[in-house]
């Protein structure tokens, strides 16, 4: 059976929304986001690896992180933590940088507040990512799209079946 | 860059809003199969012939359908061109968010089994 996905953008807010159960405990899910040794396992998207520089899981301390392509190509980011409230809740800002860690200033940072929640024996994650303005999510969709950080689906049949 | 984010921005705002709505993302993927009149797009939605039209204008001011009147019936398209870099960029976001969660689905469940949990 598929878990549940919900993928949602809101245009007034200028915020995506992630939602999914997890068929695990909440301790281990929070593990799993907050420990850079496990990130190293999940957080890139296929075919794309992770691979950690720095990790501080503290209010005022940072992830610094690569996705890494398969042909070597790395992209590097920073998390810096904002809040952490064990195992329910954290909000981070997200950015573009390079391997030194240092910050992409011409590029927009984004918020994200991560909640953990329990629903019967599964574990609820809501990722609400939210951009400072309608020009600030823009200037990041012209860097992704010319830096194809991702698998690009072209074709408008595919396209569609994510819309349902 | 600048002169193609100036290019892209009203787009992208009518069609965050466009896509926004659940009865327009149906229409949506129902002109996906192709075109088809107005009372036919509205039928599975229940809603009265002016609340649905509004949701038509809404897609129609994105740039994401036409319509064009033949007799009485007004019937409406897909203008599979004008899907912008916005969409393309979301589409990969969700993408990503998938194939992530999938890693971790997977992680977790080679923890439990390294804890012995159920």
């Amino acid at each position: 059976m598929k878990a549940k996905f919900d993928f949602l953008v809101d245009k007034d807010k200028n915020t995506i929304t992630i939602k999914r159960e997890f068929s695990a405990k909440r301790q281990l899910v929070w593990d799993c986001y907050t420990k850079s040794e496990l990130l190293d396992k999940w957080f890139a998207p296929k075919p794309l690896t992770t691979k950690t520089k720095f990790m501080d899981f503290s209010e005022g301390g940072h992830w610094h992180y690569a996705m890494v392509e398969p042909n070597g190509q790395e992209y590097w980011g920073r998390m810096d933590y904002q809040t952490i409230q064990p195992i329910d809740n954290y909000t981070a800002l997200d950015g573009f940088c390079d391997d030194t860690g240092a910050l992409n200033p011409e590029l927009p940072r984004s918020k994200w507040d991560v909640t953990f929640s329990d629903v019967a024996t599964h574990t609820l994650v809501e990722t609400v990512v939210f951009y400072t303005s309608a020009e600030a999510l823009q200037q990041v969709i012209q860097m992704g799209l010319k830096e194809g950080l991702t698998s690009t689906l072209e074709r408008l049949d595919e396209l569609l079946l994510t819309l349902n | 860059m600048v002169c193609h984010m100036e290019n892209y921005s009203p787009v992208l705002n009518d069609v965050f809003h466009a896509l926004a709505d659940p009865t327009r993302r149906s229409v949506i993927a129902r002109l996906g199969s192709g075109s088809a009149s107005i009372k036919e797009l509205a039928e599975p939605f229940g809603l009265g012939l002016p609340s649905f039209l509004k949701h038509i204008k809404v897609l129609e001011s994105s740039g994401l359908i036409a319509s064009e009147k033949v007799g009485r019936v007004r019937t409406c398209k897909l203008r599979r061109g004008n899907l912008t870099a916005a969409e393309k960029w979301f589409n990969e976001q969700r993408t990503a968010w998938e194939s992530r969660y999938e890693n971790l689905d997977n992680l977790l469940t080679t923890l439990k089994g390294e804890k012995g949990e159920s």
